[in-house]
């Protein structure tokens, strides 16, 4: 156990050192410019020699390895350097950010955790009559539609046309936040939190539909019918117990999904999470938080996966080394 | 064989299965997978079903229970103690008056333990006590109960195998080839325990390719070919040259094996979508006439036994 830990953590340090290098040659590569960006507005005011001075000022006149070093050291040491956009260290923003998104990113992966598996469990038990195809239908065609989209038609939907819910951002407009209530900011969470699971439960729904027809069809199952057990007993006592390990696994390891999705949802709706941040700052240039939201997301799906991965290990039997409870006696 | 037993527990008649498949689009073919079988099986008996694979065995099985798959359409009479086998009945027999002894473990549900899959079995009773019991029984350690199939040694497996099935009260036990490749003690262990069963008053159906244990644990012997019995005979009757044999099939087989002769035949089994209009074994039987050709033989008793060839004498 310990060395699969110790494992991990080695892996997930490549993995960082990895993104960062790739990603802050991609930022070097790309046609950013960070004193553009700084300078905003103010370009026409701002001459030849003080944006040489800037750059001189930030270091962007040594070469590469030696600007990834400075950078790298800074990360290290646990600053990420300042938000060009809001004008505050980016582990703050990233921090408050993050809040948001997770509030948003968590209620989609229960709603769609929950309906993709009891529409999948029903799918899959029905195979094959008229149940199952629709539900299949209705899965593929969610899976084939673009978030965005989708995102567009629930806001016209249900936020201009029925008004049920606000249009955007993440609290009410115009009002103090120390007057923003916790029912306010849950208003707000639940269409694009209700957006962001629909196209989840798809994905769920047909992997779990997957995953039970396997089961029904296996020899284990054939003889449990053989002993008598009803289509519900099976699935009760041989069902959900051979689906839930691989379905679990599944759900955590869709963090990497989830976080692609937010960025959709939360700029559609403007609502402020961590992915609308990224939009922004890669559209204007804020290259430390670019870079501290790439870092910060890289550990958020590797979080999932090794939560997938603990969880396989925990549970399933086969997987357990020799010497642990079940071989006692 | 016990004489005073020979009330017939189950008897199928006339049993035919086909199956239903798309082959493309929206074109179907039907596939004739068990063609006009008849058996019949007594109490305390056991009756060994021999067949090549692929000849149907299993799905015999598979039909007495009831757990053949949708596509699969049923045919003939199965009569089990007096009354007429219908699904609700095999649904309310299957798993207390009718067991099933699997091939494998992995007919187990490979994350649960195994005490807890032979109590399933038990409908009944303490059935903590009864599983203990019967653990005891087949000398499975006290700790087995709590192992998962995948921790079982071979012979384990096969001794929880046949527990799933003892420990109820079943009265017709099906053993669908209860011995596969595995090592000779351990055949002989399980087939013991499948006598003892029959010793009990059930009823042990032994479907094998394995002619030499049917033969060691039989009363009788049913011949499987092509999807159809070609003979059933005592177990008594294989012996010498076979000459007490009714069928040219059973001899064949009874020949193949090493100890008597080792003489293959010609030709293998035709496959199911494409069976001879006569005698299914017809095309590789030397006896064949124009008759066997044209017309498949009926079955009738003969010397104790029953058969389907116009040959036999």
């Amino acid at each position: 156990m310990l060395l699969f830990l110790l494992g991990r953590i080695l892996r997930l340090l490549t993995l960082l050192v990895a993104v960062s290098v790739l990603s802050f040659l991609l930022l070097e590569l790309s046609p950013i410019d960070p004193v553009r960006a700084y300078v905003g507005a103010d370009m026409l005011k701002v001459g030849p020699e003080q944006w040489a001075k800037i750059a001189e000022y930030w270091g962007l006149d040594q070469p590469l390895p030696e600007r990834f070093a400075r950078w790298g050291m800074a990360i290290l040491r646990g600053d990420f350097g300042v938000s060009m956009i809001f004008r505050r260290p980016v582990l703050a923003v990233i921090g408050e950010r993050f809040l948001a998104s997770l509030a948003l990113m968590l209620t989609a992966w229960v709603f769609s955790g929950v309906f993709g598996f009891a529409l999948g469990v029903l799918a899959g038990m029905k195979q094959g009559t008229w149940t199952d195809r629709l539900i299949k239908w209705y899965c593929l065609t969610l899976a084939s539609t673009p978030l965005f989209w989708l995102a567009l038609l629930m806001l016209l939907t249900f936020a201009v046309w029925l008004s049920w819910f606000p249009i955007g951002l993440g609290v009410p407009a115009g009002v103090p936040t120390y007057e923003v209530t916790l029912s306010d900011r849950l208003y707000h969470l639940l269409l694009p939190a209700l957006t962001l699971s629909i196209t989840g439960v798809a994905g769920v729904a047909l992997h779990t539909r997957q995953k039970l027809v396997e089961v029904l069809q296996s020899d284990y199952v054939l003889f449990a019918r053989a002993r008598g057990e009803s289509g519900l007993q099976v699935l009760l006592r041989h069902g959900l117990r051979n689906i839930a390990l691989p379905v679990t696994t599944l759900q955590f390891a869709s963090f990497s999904e989830l976080f692609g999705g937010s960025i959709l949802a939360e700029q559609v709706f403007s609502y402020p999470g961590l992915g609308q941040a990224a939009v922004q700052a890669g559209l204007r240039g804020d290259v430390p938080l670019l870079l501290g939201v790439v870092a910060f997301s890289a550990l958020f799906v590797f979080a999932g996966n090794l939560a997938a991965e603990l969880l396989y290990w925990l549970i399933d039997p086969r997987l357990r080394p020799k010497g642990d409870a079940c071989e006692q006696r | 064989m016990k004489k005073e037993a020979v009330t017939t527990l189950l008897e199928v008649s006339d049993l035919s299965i086909t199956f239903t498949q798309y082959i493309s689009g929206l074109r179907q073919r039907t596939i004739r997978a068990i063609i006009n079988l008849s058996v019949n099986i007594n109490h305390g008996e056991v009756l060994a079903i021999v067949g090549a694979s692929g000849s149907g065995k299993s799905l015999l099985a598979h039909a007495i229970l009831g757990i053949l798959p949708g596509n699969a359409c049923v045919d003939g009479k199965m009569v089990y103690a007096g009354e007429l086998l219908t699904p609700a009945r095999q649904a309310a027999l299957r798993g207390r008056e009718i067991a099933l002894i699997p091939q494998s473990v992995n007919f187990l549900d490979p994350l649960m333990r195994v005490g807890a899959q032979v109590r399933s079995g038990i409908f009944n009773g303490n059935s903590t006590a009864l599983q203990r019991e019967i653990f005891d029984r087949y000398h499975l350690a006290v700790g087995t109960e709590q192992l998962f199939p995948f921790q079982l040694s071979g012979g384990m497996a096969r001794r929880v195998l046949v527990a799933t099935a003892a420990v109820g009260s079943a009265r017709l036990i099906i053993a669908d080839e209860p011995t596969p490749g595995l090592h000779p003690m351990i055949v002989r262990e399980t087939l013991a325990h499948l006598r003892e069963l029959s010793a009990t008053g059930s009823a042990v159906m032994l479907i094998t390719h394995d002619i030499s244990a049917a033969l060691e644990t039989a009363d009788r012997i049913a011949v499987f070919y092509a999807g159809t019995t070609v003979e059933t005979a005592p177990a008594s009757d294989f012996c010498g040259d076979g000459e007490l044999l009714r069928h040219p099939y059973s001899k064949a087989l009874w020949q193949a094996l090493p100890q008597n002769g080792f003489q293959p035949i010609d030709g293998s089994q035709p496959s199911i979508d494409n069976l001879p209009c006569g005698c299914l074994f017809a095309p590789r039987c030397s006896l064949a006439s124009r008759d066997c050709l044209t017309t498949v033989p009926e079955l009738r008793s003969l010397r104790g036994g029953e058969t389907r060839c116009h040959h036999a004498a």
